[in-house]
């Protein structure tokens, strides 16, 4: 019997289990492979539009749905925490002390918020990487008449990149609809020396905030909230004041492959960026041919350390190599075809606000070039956002 | 005299912004005083480094290109 054992019911996990599925049918069928998700939740988020709840009218029930629906019917579900990954035993130990054997196992834990490692953040600062905190958000912004608002980041990686530039951007709008852009000041504090990780993007990004009167800021990441004050400290120790505070909270990855050995206290899994295996860790300055990789571990998604967005669509572009990988190795044939090593692809949709949008579409070798910001890609995010559940946990698209 | 690195931050497996956010780590972690040294090989890094090592009040000692990597030195001065 082979046993694949996948870690986490995100998009990777979901999409990654369904391929490995549909490959592994003859096997699972005469009872000699089986697959195996282990989802804390046993629910599955749409985790982008979260955003919605406070920037549109997106409905938090609609962005939810049970794991088990999404999934094969060959694959089974297992509602559970992880508590310990034993490379050595090749076993799983989980919450309720049951313990899953695995001879392939994909770890697709993605990322967590850490708000709390910012003293003040939940009373001072919105954000909207849970339905209930846009919901939050989204009573702030109407109660809003006007002073000044502040949007920062505290941390990189953190999930979705465009998000915080497309919240300034939709915060504009929707200011300027409301009558109230006039009494407003807006301030967007990027971290980095640029407005965006990605250049291109910046380029693309920068002459926005300039035309929607946002002042930008560079190389000031949030480090910490003078509450009493109501200023946000960069961690170059410059002071913004506020009115009202909406900043990106500190991001990790999962404690449990941090508890098990398997990644740096960040929680980052150092990854393949081509074969997505998980490598051993390794002391600093061993360059990256000299580390070696767990033959039969392999991570995507936001769990991975790879200079990539943590994003859904960074997932989805990931899952059909961990499933070609994982279904050769139990087949006993090399992995092949298009999806025997990951490119680095990723697609993502780009709001600008006033309805308008643009498309990010990258690899590792080929750096985003947006197009001219229009209707049509807004439109597009639209669509992708109602028909998600038809098409991407399924492998459809 | 250059002052004695108290600790080194070797980023050359990293990508902008990676060397910057882990020299940032590192200050936060460190006492006044304390020198760091931050190797990275993104040709970035000697550009971004240095405007935030200024925009923070520290102090950069010197950055060194060396075998397909720049050593950036930062003493922690606030």
């Amino acid at each position: 019997m082979q046993r694949v054992v996948i870690l986490g019911g995100g998009v990777g996990g979901t999409l990654t289990a369904n391929l490995v599925a549909r490959k592994l049918k003859a096997r699972i069928a005469k009872g000699e492979a089986k697959v195996t998700v282990v989802d804390a939740t046993g629910k599955h988020a749409y985790q982008p539009g979260y955003m919605y709840i406070a920037m549109g009218n997106e409905r938090p029930e609609k962005l939810v749905k049970p794991e088990k629906s999404l999934l094969d019917a060959n694959v089974d579900l297992v509602v559970d925490e992880v508590r310990r990954i034993d490379v050595a035993g090749s076993r799983v130990e989980l919450g309720s002390g049951e313990v899953l054997v695995y001879e392939q196992l994909v770890i697709a834990t993605g990322s967590r918020i850490v708000p709390e490692a910012i003293e003040h953040f939940d009373e001072e600062a919105h954000h909207f990487y849970t339905a209930e905190a846009s919901a939050k958000l989204r009573r702030a912004l109407d109660a809003f008449t006007g002073g000044k608002i502040v949007i920062g980041i505290a941390g990189i990686p953190y999930k979705c990149p465009p998000a915080p530039l497309e919240v300034a951007f939709l915060v504009e709008s929707e200011l300027r609809e409301r009558g109230l852009r006039e009494k407003t000041e807006l301030q967007f504090l990027s971290p980095i020396n640029r407005a965006f990780t990605i250049e291109s993007v910046s380029e693309m990004a920068t002459p926005i905030f300039a035309e929607k009167g946002i002042d930008l800021q560079l190389l000031a990441g949030v480090d910490s909230i003078d509450a009493e004050r109501k200023v946000v400290v960069t961690d170059a120790m410059e002071e913004y004041p506020y009115d009202l505070l909406i900043c990106v909270p500190p991001h990790k990855g999962a404690q449990v492959v941090v508890d098990s050995g398997l990644a740096p206290k960040s929680g980052w899994l150092p990854t393949d960026r081509h074969t997505l295996q998980v490598k051993k860790m390794a002391a600093s300055g061993t360059k990256d041919e000299e580390i070696e990789r767990y033959p039969n571990i392999y991570a995507l998604g936001d769990a991975t350390d790879l200079p990539l967005s943590k994003a859904g669509s960074t997932a989805h572009f990931e899952a059909p190599i961990v499933a070609e990988r994982v279904a050769a190795a139990v087949l006993g044939r090399k992995p092949s075809g298009k999806h025997a090593l990951y490119t680095g692809k990723v697609m993502c949709f780009f709001e600008v606000g006033d309805g308008k949008g643009t498309l990010l579409s990258f690899d590792y070798d080929n750096p985003p070039k947006p197009p001219k910001p229009g209707k049509l890609w807004h439109l597009g995010k639209m669509v992708f956002n109602k028909t998600y559940w038809q098409t991407v946990p399924k492998g459809r698209v | 005299m250059a002052p004695p690195i108290s600790r080194t931050i070797d980023a050359r497996g990293s990508f902008c912004p990676g060397p910057l956010m882990e020299l940032i780590r590192a200050i936060k972690e460190s006492e006044v005083g304390d020198t760091i040294a931050v190797w990275s090989a993104d040709k970035g890094s000697k550009i971004d480094i240095p405007k935030w090592v200024d925009k923070a009040g520290h102090t950069l000692v010197g950055i060194e290109t060396k075998d397909g990597y720049d050593e950036i030195v930062v003493t922690k001065a606030r």
